[in-house]
């Protein structure tokens, strides 16, 4: 009997030994910079392709475009791996000039041959970001003859349109205009696949970092770029590792097993704001909270009831309590930080005004409607909170989760009445988001451009126009003028009940100094970093 | 498990009969493996999501659509695609991930050590604390300390998993500091350790790493712990079950009139004896234990094959989902024909009677 | 005087009749479950549990869908007012709890009722016919039991689609299995018994004798390992919801819930807690009151 006990207990002890006396060890290394961010959409390295948030960051760390902008004022554009950039007298023309003396981090010279390369190439590989350059009447077959070399360190952009000269600068800037080292990926080359199948899990650029190692939905690790042409960065490596939950990226920063946590909820910078030894940087990001009303739907057809529900969000307190310091409220269509951004917030919480408005539209008892809801945290405790605001006014939502992939299919196919989610520019210029909101070339259900606007069956033929036409002024002023006018109509008239957005929040250890939050992912940036 | 024993015995008398009885099993286990093929195959059909859409994303042009559609070969008929879809298998190939764009199996065979990692140290745990304590309590069969082991395994059997791991991170990670948190080392190791088997553990010992060991021992303590409860509570019921049978035997009684100590007949004479069907209890429960990881390593960020279904599952990759799906299903069906292997082999009576 | 009456009728060695029989080897079932103060304590839990899905309505103090004031009354911590405190959305977790133990009721129940007469119609008939018809649906059986339930119903879910009517299906496909092995077994021991050889000379129908002879028979044993399955039940359903493929926001699932606490772990433990200690509750008692069934019911394990 006392020998099963004794083992019983011998056993149980050694358990609870070996689990509590390992030391654990805190603090990460004084070269290094470790950031904890769900990074599990990330599918691909190579520019061409790479359009999720994660790898666009990474791939801003890591390579260089024709041209950048001041991550603090975005109106001013410069050139990154070009000197300068003249345009043509019919305006359907863009000549570069390249850098002379930079190098990729294999140690070939950057030239004209290498841009050339890589904007055909992602013409060419037609992958999902192809068609921010296919806008400027680019195609596979035509390429060729559109962006030319003119010389070892010269070359040519040729458009069918005179587009706004800002209009392609902010294109350029996105991350298939990322600039790759063609000896390096054409060395990889296998059929014909422009070493497609090489680059999508390795590297070839000259930003200050290259990527060393992806373990997918584990980690990535970026490492100083000896050949980088700028100031060398004093971090030696960047960790990036996959760590889905929020609560257990605040453990680790608490505890020091990581220096910056990339998805902390509301909550958890709420409670973080007071420990010392942790500090929250934040920046306004180009993602927005909106729904979408299907006009297809009777009672969302009606002006006065697309009105209403305007009236029946809480903007501020969902701002302030479940999205606290996640977003702001902003309820126009281009976000700030944008070209034309347009600073308008006329809606509150006004249940009165809403059943007026439902009783002008015929409807003074409200009616029922659904409501597809992506199963995520934010977007269902949102939906949640309108739910109630809603049914004040007799406005019954049910809401229909489902999954990412399930809301967007069934949103898609217009066969929803009411969506909510989210909306992220493509590309950091106006026109990515006014195509979405106010633009409908053909509202039939056989279209091939499904915009937003066509996706609510919101037919606009006037607007459309007005879109179209902001893409070919050259003055950035007028430009911007005309987006915040259909900015204003959008706001009085369309079934978009734009809400907030996005602000993307960095928990970051005291130590750490120099974390660059930009307005779109590819400027977040690690180069100036320093630990003390 | 068992099938073969109900079914007539074998009339082949020139084949030794435990031959016969590995045959069928091995036969059984390919017709198994065909079902879940059929199973995934058809479950990878209903899905209400357009794969070409999951595969490209929400902007894609119309062409880029049209690429991806042919590739995945939507435009052929079904049976052809099950076809298709088998031979692929059997060739090693269960499709692309969409969000790694990796092969399924490449991805699989990277993460699957991790599983197998927690789950052998589970089991170990398990076995050596439900072992003695079922024999403790068939010993003292009907007292105290046997209500007490009985009802510690039923509160086992009751607890969510997944909710005892958050608890357990926010006791023992959080706010005591006595282990490790998520994850299988801490990032500062994680590049110190090259994989050669890729189970942590061996790899830290294998390059003399001490301190990345010992720290990947503080990471692997709670989620085995956890886990190991789960088969403690199944482990040590059938043990106290499978000893009260041999306790009652007529050796038991021949031994003690012989005047041998009590703690040799219960350690030597009955444990070997029920040592056998114990051996069987434990292949299964480790293959329980792959499905209590799904849970496990989701709360522990373990980088796993639970994790890996979990995480596709999310984002509706279905070849990465029924690529796991399938790897589980199998390993579940392999360690079944095991435990039954096992016990033709080591116990006489079965493999006289074949 | 007739409680007593009705005793002795009830243990009689010498039952009148078949429902006499019935009656009292239930009693005795009775007796010797009420002797076992673990099952006692599982029956007990399971009949608030009950009682809580039927009075939901009247013992909850708040709706459990509509929350309070977002500025005021979120994560609140457990008081008077809120015995188990608010979650992020400013909603009384008590009440969600006890609204939740509908679906928790509705999830068991369902399977059940999906689940046993499937498992009942394939056991029988295979055990009963044998032969081919047996092979060929014990592979089938053998092919679900190949999959760990959980993994399996995860695999359904995803493509069926999320939601709790589908994890209902999702379980009970993956639920059956084990019930068709009892009742094949049952039926195998059955099959050659004296009064179902007479049956079957009456030129009874195979379908008649299986559903009115063998089918009974089985039931007993089938109904108890469903009960013994209850706890296991009841977990799977609350893993699907913590994965978020169960029941749906704003629907009170417990597991669901929890999911939905997890990010409040450090700050707001009762918003993980309070569902996890419900769902640990029910199932130990569901536990509680199999493993008391089973010394009674099973002779092996009575000792």
């Amino acid at each position: 009997m006392l020998t099963g006990v004794r083992l019983f207990a011998t056993a149980a002890l050694s358990a609870l030994a070996l689990a509590t006396a390992v030391p654990v060890r805190a603090a990460t290394p004084a070269d290094t910079l470790v950031q904890a961010w769900a990074i599990d959409d990330m599918i691909s390295l190579d520019p061409a392709e790479v359009y999720e948030i994660s790898a666009s960051e990474i791939l801003g760390n890591a390579y260089q475009r024709l041209v950048t902008y001041d991550v603090k004022d975005v109106s001013k554009l410069s050139g990154q791996i070009a000197e300068g950039w003249t345009i043509s007298a019919d305006g359907k023309t863009l000549s570069f000039t390249i850098k002379p003396g930079q190098k990729f981090a294999s140690g070939n010279p950057i030239t004209a041959e290498d841009a050339v390369f890589s904007l055909t190439r992602a013409v060419k590989l037609d992958k999902t970001p192809a068609f921010i350059l296919d806008q400027f009447g680019l195609t596979k077959d035509n390429v060729d003859q559109m962006i030319v070399q003119t010389g070892p360190m010269s070359l040519d952009f040729h458009m069918d349109k005179p587009y706004a000269p800002t209009f392609v600068l902010y294109c350029l800037t996105s991350t298939v205009g990322m600039i790759v080292d063609k000896k390096e990926v054409m060395s990889h080359e296998a059929n014909g696949d422009f070493g497609y199948g090489w680059l999508k899990t390795h590297y070839a650029g000259s930003g200050p970092f290259k990527i060393s190692q992806w373990k997918p939905n584990e980690a990535v690790v970026l490492e100083r770029n000896p050949n980088y042409g700028g100031p060398a960065p004093s971090m030696a490596r960047v960790i990036y590792r996959h760590v889905p939950e929020p609560a257990t990226q605040r453990l680790l920063l608490q505890q020091g097993d990581i220096d910056i946590a990339r998805n902390l909820s509301s909550d958890d910078i709420k409670a973080l704001k007071t420990n010392p030894d942790i500090k929250l940087e934040s920046g306004v990001k180009g993602t927005i909270y909106y729904m979408g009303l299907n006009q297809k739907n009777q009672y969302l057809a009606k002006p006065e009831v697309r009105e209403a529900m305007k009236y029946l969000v809480d903007y501020a307190t969902i701002a302030d309590t479940i999205m606290g310091g996640l977003v702001k409220v902003h309820q126009t269509f281009e976000p700030e930080g944008f070209l034309g951004a347009y600073d308008k917030n006329p809606y509150a919480l006004d249940i009165q005004k809403a059943k007026d408005l439902l009783k002008q539209a015929g409807l003074p008892d409200g009616f029922k409607v659904t409501m597809d809801t992506r199963n995520t945290p934010d977007i269902t405790g949102q939906a949640q909170a309108i739910q109630q605001t809603m049914a004040q006014a007799g406005i019954q939502v049910e809401l229909i989760p489902g999954d990412g992939k399930q809301t967007l299919t069934k949103y898609r196919a217009r066969n929803h009445d009411i969506y909510i989610g989210v909306w992220g520019p493509d590309y950091q210029d106006p026109n990515s988001n006014a195509q979405g909101f106010a633009s409908n070339p053909d509202n039939a259900d056989t279209s091939q451009v499904k915009t937003l606007a066509w996706r609510n069956d919101w037919d606009i033929p006037d607007l459309t126009k007005q879109t179209d036409a902001a893409l070919l002024e050259a003055d950035p002023a007028k430009r911007a003028a005309m987006y915040q006018d259909l900015q204003q109509k959008a706001l009085d008239t369309s079934p978009f009940i734009i809400m907030f957005q996005q602000v993307e929040v960095f928990g970051i250890r005291k130590n750490v100094d120099g974390v660059i939050i930009g307005p779109s992912f590819n400027d977040n940036g690690f180069y100036d970093v320093t630990k003390h | 498990m068992t099938t073969a024993d109900i079914e007539p015995e074998g009339r082949h008398g020139a084949l030794p009969p435990w031959l016969l009885r590995l045959g069928r099993l091995l036969l059984s286990l390919v017709f198994t493996l065909f079902g879940l093929l059929l199973v995934t195959f058809v479950i990878g059909r209903v899905v209400p999501i357009d794969p070409v859409l999951a595969s490209v994303g929400d902007r894609a042009s119309a062409s880029a659509y049209h690429a991806v559609y042919l590739k995945l070969g939507l435009d052929k008929p079904v049976w052809e695609q099950f076809l298709i879809y088998v031979n692929q298998v059997l060739h090693g190939n269960l499709g692309e991930s969409v969000l790694t764009s990796r092969p399924v199996l490449d991805d699989i065979r990277d993460v699957f050590p991790a599983t197998l990692e927690l789950s052998t140290v589970a089991i170990l745990l398990g076995t050596l604390v439900g072992i003695p304590a079922g024999v403790w309590a068939a010993v003292r069969q009907g007292r105290l300390s046997d209500q007490i082991v009985r009802i510690l395994g039923l509160v086992g059997y009751s607890a969510p998993i997944f909710w005892l791991g958050l608890l357990g991170l926010l006791l023992f990670y959080a706010k005591l500091g006595w282990v490790s948190g998520p994850g299988r080392i801490d990032i500062a190791y994680e590049f110190d350790v090259t994989r050669v088997t890729g189970l942590m553990l061996v790899d830290c010992a294998l390059e003399g790493q001490w301190p990345a060991f010992w720290n990947a021992v503080s990471h692997i303590m709670l989620p085995a712990s956890l886990l190991g409860y789960y088969s403690m509570a199944y482990i040590s019921r059938m043990t106290r079950s499978f000893m009260l049978q041999e306790l009652g035997q007529e050796y038991i009684i021949t031994a003690r009139v012989k005047g041998v100590s009590e703690a040799r007949i219960v350690w030597v004479h009955a444990l070997r004896n029920a040592a056998v069907p114990l051996v069987t209890v434990v292949a299964l429960s480790y293959g329980g234990l792959l499905q209590g990881a799904v849970l496990t390593e989701t709360v522990f960020a373990w980088p796993g094959l639970g994790m890996y279904l979990t995480n596709s599952l999310g984002s509706a990759d279905m070849n990465a989902v029924l690529g796991a799906t399938l790897v589980i299903g199998a390993a579940f069906v392999t360690l079944n024909l095991l435990s039954d292997v096992l016990y033709t082999f080591l116990d006489p009576r079965v493999r006289r009677r074949g | 005087m007739t409680l007593i009456a009705s005793r002795e009728w009830l243990l009689t060695e010498q039952p009148a009749s078949r429902g006499q029989a019935r009656f009292g080897q239930a009693y005795r079932t009775w007796l010797a479950l009420r002797g076992n103060r673990l099952a006692m304590v599982g029956l007990g839990i399971t009949v608030v549990l009950i009682l809580m899905a039927i009075f939901a309505g009247m013992l909850a103090p708040y709706d459990p869908v509509q929350g309070g004031d977002l500025r005021t009354e979120r994560l609140l911590a457990p008081s008077w007012a809120h015995l188990m405190g608010t979650d992020d959305l400013a909603r009384d977790i008590l009440s969600r709890i006890l609204y939740g133990s509908r679906i928790t009721l509705l999830v068991v129940g369902l399977v059940a009722v999906i689940a046993t007469p499937v498992g009942l119609f394939v056991g029988t008939i295979a055990g009963y016919f044998g032969g081919w018809v047996d092979t060929v649906l014990m592979r089938v059986t053998d092919i679900f039991l190949a999959f760990p339930q959980l993994v399996l119903a995860l695999a359904f879910v995803a493509a069926l689609g999320p939601g709790i009517e589908n994890a209902i299906i999702a379980i009970a496909i993956t639920s059956w299995p084990p019930y068709a092995r009892l009742a094949r077994a049952e039926t195998l021991t059955i099959r050659d018994a004296d009064h179902i050889a007479a049956i079957r000379l009456q030129g009874a129908h195979s379908a008649r004798i299986i559903w009115g002879h063998v089918v009974p028979l089985c039931l007993s044993s089938v109904i108890v390992r469903v009960t013994l399955d209850m706890a296991g039940i009841i977990l799977t359903a609350a893993g699907l919801g913590f994965l978020g493929l169960g029941a749906q926001p704003p629907q009170p699932e417990w597991g669901a819930m929890i999911a939905e606490g997890r990010q409040f772990i450090i700050d707001d433990w009762w918003v993980a807690t309070m569902p996890g200690i419900a769902i640990f509750i029910v199932s130990l008692g569901f536990n509680f009151l199999g493993d008391g069934l089973r010394d009674v019911l099973d002779p092996k394990a009575r000792k």
